[in-house]
């Protein structure tokens, strides 16, 4: 499972890091703040519209943003933490869809789409060489360059 | 009684649409001149008919007159004019209307402007249009009219979601709508050239400036939103992928590539069938856009009031137009597949690999938006995809597209090799490069994609200005520069301020999304916060009164160095609604905003003080300033000349060969 | 071969198009349980009631019973009230889970609207609520004779819900145990 710490470089993907996090909710260890708001992150509020529960200020997401601090303070793992909320509320609270045999398509597809278009076109290709006209003579190959070099 | 006009010329509108789908359509197969002009007079019919309707429906809203029961749910006496104005395309059924108005007046200035166009091309074209006008008329009439009327009339009416009393709500609805009905004009010239059997170099530049109109105005639509999200949902996100904003970034990633491919099929008369297929993906991605936001498929935040029955409606236009269109591409476009060749190292291939990747961005995005739809009604398990599965899929894609964007313009058509190509493109690798290695010896070699996105955002800055420097022969003295600077096409200043434009973005994400920081604290005033060297002192708080809210309103001085500006932020309450919202203080600068914004008082904070949250967000402003470059860019193109299609044969020079020269 | 790429384009449209008009039918808000065939997560909370027993876990055992989910400041609940005083008439066991609420604000809901429920629990911080993984109220549970939760409904009980979903599903697991 990618750690979520990754993901906040990441070029064109995340928005800029946002909170609903209270002062009286911040745990006092800064290292284990730092791994709850990265676990909070990667976590919907099921109850809003498309909002990290870091994000939120909806009921749930500060419920759940208190229970992730619990469980970190208690000594979980972030995988434990996380998996904490996945067992109550189901794979959907996952921002980042889990890796099973149900989305394998949509992990694949991405490479999938790029490597078919590059094979497609290869062929393409090919196929038109083999039916190009004959080659120029020496001086109609130098007679193009000169034109193809015309401004 | 404006409601009634309205309405019986939306009623009368759809007929005509209906005659101005079947007669040119049957003219121009028969070669008939009367029934394509009449196709021409109908179109001009419609657009009027519409905007006559369009102004009715704006005229209820400004008055108010809430016996118009759209009115009474989207207006109040107190809202401000140019709210009440904008919140007759802030619903379903109004930005519906606004929609048909578009449609309507590109179909009419398509009929009455002199092009040169030929009439077959044009007749066809009016008859697609007036037949997508027609299916979006019936849905109106049938489904969302927006003239109904309420009895007894109520005496207030419960005002405009707050969220949308913004100045975002006069530019960036109507801005998205013109790129996605320009994209519909294409879809009808893709239409219109499979039935025909024929697209050439005449139909190219036909499309043209209606491809760039739809994507210019795409660009900035969607740059709009983005904007218009940061600084009124008061954290500073600026991109959510949310459905409905992938739904408008898919029609924007396949209509750049179809903005590219025209420009192939018009030079060069390769890539017919991409071409075509590209201008139907195009609207269709505008279609299933509409449809999400309006059938309820999928939550959002942007969602109309959902309604599966309208998504049925929809769902069947959909299959109506696109369906057609697909069948008739599988039908036409293989024969006529063109023999214009190129080699693997040319700009038409550097063009293929543009194509193959935006597609692909594309479609992962679709993936992304539609599978866990796609999931759930197999049986499978209930996910949700969020921003972290694009940056893993979607982002390499654009790094790879980045890459081959600045080889693009420096590559020969036709035939070039890759030795004269890394000559044209050495200097700007070696200033990637160089903005790599800074970037390593400032962030840590660890911050790899920090490294690569300010990398190629560099290389792509340089390529643009390589361009130039190419073009207008610096360093050799063939005239004085102006005159070079004053032949060069406008075309080439709009590629090259659309190509520093996508630079600039890729500079802006990568260091707002690497570098922001924030802090959250409770406040009193007099205290101070430091957010990424700058010091935020909480002056006052106060409350105040606005047109139609009430609000606290906190006001800051934010000291670097020795500049102190002044920003407010308020938290408001809509008393019609209830609702509340948060306008942050923003300090905008070229190099980056500081964004503080406050919640509610009491709220998680002890008596007397704020919870206040500050952000620093470094080249934030840069995310927009790159599309609205593109925007511009995509102006400048419009106004050259050289691809209007009635534009005059170039003159050979004397001694010249005799050859008409291809347009590079 | 050359023909099928351009047919794919149609094929894929189509494909698409049948997913979404089933997509249509499903409300995509709806969360499915967790719970679904699982054991009840242990819990034991005191009523809200001055003086009466609450319920946990351990007391939804033994027959099929139904495990309520509201609170006196839900608007959905007050819909759905009268619908379960009469089924409380009618033998149907109902727990009431107080969640989320002020205990006094609760009993002056059951005093003045009347009490369907056997026992009341007060989980006045939410946190039987997540572990149940309840995502708003009100939200009904029907667990079996065994403790397993079979089934959640995700909104007020109407009529309609009664009678063609909840009621043959109780009767179908009272023919069980």
């Amino acid at each position: 499972m990618i750690r979520p710490t990754i993901f906040a470089v990441l070029l064109f993907g995340l928005g800029i890091p946002a909170m609903a996090v209270l002062p009286n909710e911040q745990l006092s260890d800064p290292r284990q703040e730092a791994r709850a708001r990265a676990i909070s992150r990667g976590l919907r509020c099921v109850v809003c519209q498309n909002q990290s529960i870091d994000d939120s200020d909806a009921w749930l997401a500060r419920d759940l943003r208190v229970i992730v601090r619990e469980r970190i303070h208690a000594g979980a793992t972030d995988a434990q933490a996380r998996d904490f909320v996945v067992r109550r509320y189901g794979n959907y609270v996952l921002l980042t869809p889990p890796v099973e045999a149900g989305t394998l398509a949509l992990w694949l597809g991405p490479l999938g789409f790029v490597t078919a278009g590059a094979i497609a076109a290869v062929l393409t290709l090919r196929r038109r060489r083999s039916v190009a006209p004959p080659p120029l003579t020496a001086a109609e190959a130098a007679r193009v360059e000169t034109l193809l070099d015309k401004p | 009684m404006s409601a009634e006009i309205g309405h019986f010329a939306l009623l009368l509108a759809f007929a005509i649409a209906i005659a101005q789908f079947v007669v040119p359509l049957v003219g121009a197969s028969r070669g008939d001149p009367a029934l394509m002009a009449f196709g021409r007079a109908a179109a001009g019919l419609h657009g009027g008919l519409i905007a006559l309707s369009f102004v009715c429906l704006m005229a209820a809203f400004a008055m108010p007159d809430f016996s118009v029961a759209l009115v009474a749910e989207h207006s109040h006496s107190t809202q401000p004019l140019i709210y009440r104005l904008g919140a007759t395309w802030g619903n379903h059924e109004g930005s519906m209307l606004l929609w048909v108005l578009i449609l309507a007046v590109f179909g009419a200035l398509i009929a009455v402007t002199e092009s040169g166009m030929r009439e077959t091309l044009r007749a066809r074209v009016l008859g697609i249009q007036g037949g997508i006008g027609a299916l979006f008329l019936a849905f109106i009439i049938f489904t969302s009219n927006p003239f109904h009327r309420l009895f007894p009339a109520p005496i207030e009416g419960s005002e405009l979601n707050p969220l949308l009393q913004d100045p975002g709500l006069i530019l960036h609805p109507p801005l998205l709508y013109v790129g996605y009905v320009g994209f519909s004009v294409a879809f009808a010239f893709a239409a219109a050239a499979l039935i025909e059997g024929r697209a050439d170099a005449h139909w190219a530049r036909a499309v043209r400036p209606w491809v760039l109109l739809a994507w210019t105005a795409l660009t900035a639509g969607i740059a709009a939103g983005s904007h218009w999200a940061y600084y009124t949902l008061g954290w500073g996100g600026w991109w959510f992928w949310d459905p409905v904003e992938n739904a408008s970034l898919m029609p924007w990633l396949v209509g750049t590539a179809l903005l590219h491919s025209v420009s192939v099929l018009e030079r060069r008369g390769a890539l017919i069938s991409w071409t075509l297929l590209l201008a139907i993906l195009a609207f269709t991605l505008s279609l299933i856009g509409t449809f999400l936001v309006r059938s309820g498929v999928l939550t959002s935040v942007h969602a109309f009031a959902v309604d599966p029955s309208r998504g049925i409606f929809i769902l069947g236009m959909v299959v109506g137009q696109t369906g057609v269109a697909f069948a008739l591409f599988a039908w036409r476009a293989p024969s006529m597949r063109s023999g214009a060749l190129f080699g693997a190292v040319s700009r038409e291939s550097g063009l293929v690999a543009n194509n193959i990747l935006l597609a692909s961005a594309a479609a992962t995005v679709f993936l992304g938006t539609f599978y866990p739809v796609l999931l759930d009604v197999t049986g499978g398990d209930k996910i949700s995809v969020g921003p972290p599965y694009y940056a893993l899929t979607f982002a390499p894609i654009m790094a790879a597209l980045l890459l081959v964007l600045s080889a693009g313009p420096m590559l020969q058509w036709r035939r070039d090799n890759w030795a004269h190509l890394w000559g044209r493109l050495r200097r700007p690798a070696l200033i990637g490069g160089a903005v790599a290695l800074v970037t390593v010896v400032i962030a840590g070699p660890a911050k790899l994609l920090v490294v690569a996105g300010f990398a190629l955002a560099a290389w792509v800055l340089a390529g643009a200005a390589a361009i130039l420097v190419h073009r207008w022969r610096l360093g050799s003295n063939e005239g004085s520069l102006v005159r070079r600077l004053r032949a060069t096409p406008p075309s080439i200043y709009g590629l090259v301020l659309a190509h520093i434009g996508v630079g600039v973005f890729a500079a802006g994400v990568t260091a707002a999304s690497a570098f922001s920081s924030d802090r959250v604290a409770t406040m009193r005033p007099g205290e101070q916060v430091v957010i990424g060297g700058v010091t935020a002192r909480l002056d006052t708080v106060a409350p105040m009164q606005g047109p139609n809210f009430t609000a606290v309103r906190a006001e800051f001085t934010l000291i670097n160095g020795i500049r102190a500006r002044v920003v407010a932020s308020e938290r408001r309450v809509y008393p019609v609604s209830g609702t509340r919202t948060t306008v942050a203080g923003i300090a905008e600068g070229v190099f980056g905003n500081t964004y503080v914004a406050i919640g509610d008082p009491g709220d998680g904070a002890p008596n007397g003080a704020l919870v206040v949250r500050l952000y620093d967000h470094p080249l934030v402003g840069w995310i927009w300033a790159g599309p609205l470059l593109m925007a511009l860019g995509g102006l400048m193109s419009l106004t050259d000349r050289r691809n209007r299609i009635g534009a005059p044969a170039r003159v050979a020079r004397p001694g010249a060969p005799a050859l008409v020269p291809v347009p590079a | 071969m050359k023909r099928l790429i351009f047919i794919a384009p149609l094929v894929i449209l189509a494909a698409i198009i049948v997913a979404f008009a089933a997509g249509l039918q499903r409300d995509p808000a709806i969360l499915p349980s967790q719970l679904l065939d699982q054991p009840l997560p242990a819990f034991a909370l005191a009523s809200v009631e001055p003086g009466q027993a609450g319920f946990g876990s351990a007391t939804l055992r033994g027959r099929p019973v139904l495990l309520n989910v509201w609170a006196s400041w839900c608007a959905a609940c007050k819909v759905e009230h009268p619908e379960l005083l009469a089924m409380n008439a009618a033998g149907v066991p109902i727990f009431g889970l107080v969640w989320k609420d002020q205990a006094e604000a609760a009993v002056a809901v059951l005093t003045t609207s009347g009490n369907p429920y056997r026992a009341t629990a007060d989980d006045a911080d939410g946190r039987t609520g997540i572990n149940l993984g309840v995502t708003g109220a009100p939200e009904t549970f029907v667990v079996d004779a065994h403790g397993r939760v079979r089934y959640k409904q995700v909104g007020p009980i109407t009529r309609d819900v009664w009678l063609n979903t909840l009621s043959p599903l109780l009767t179908k697991l009272r023919a069980e145990a």
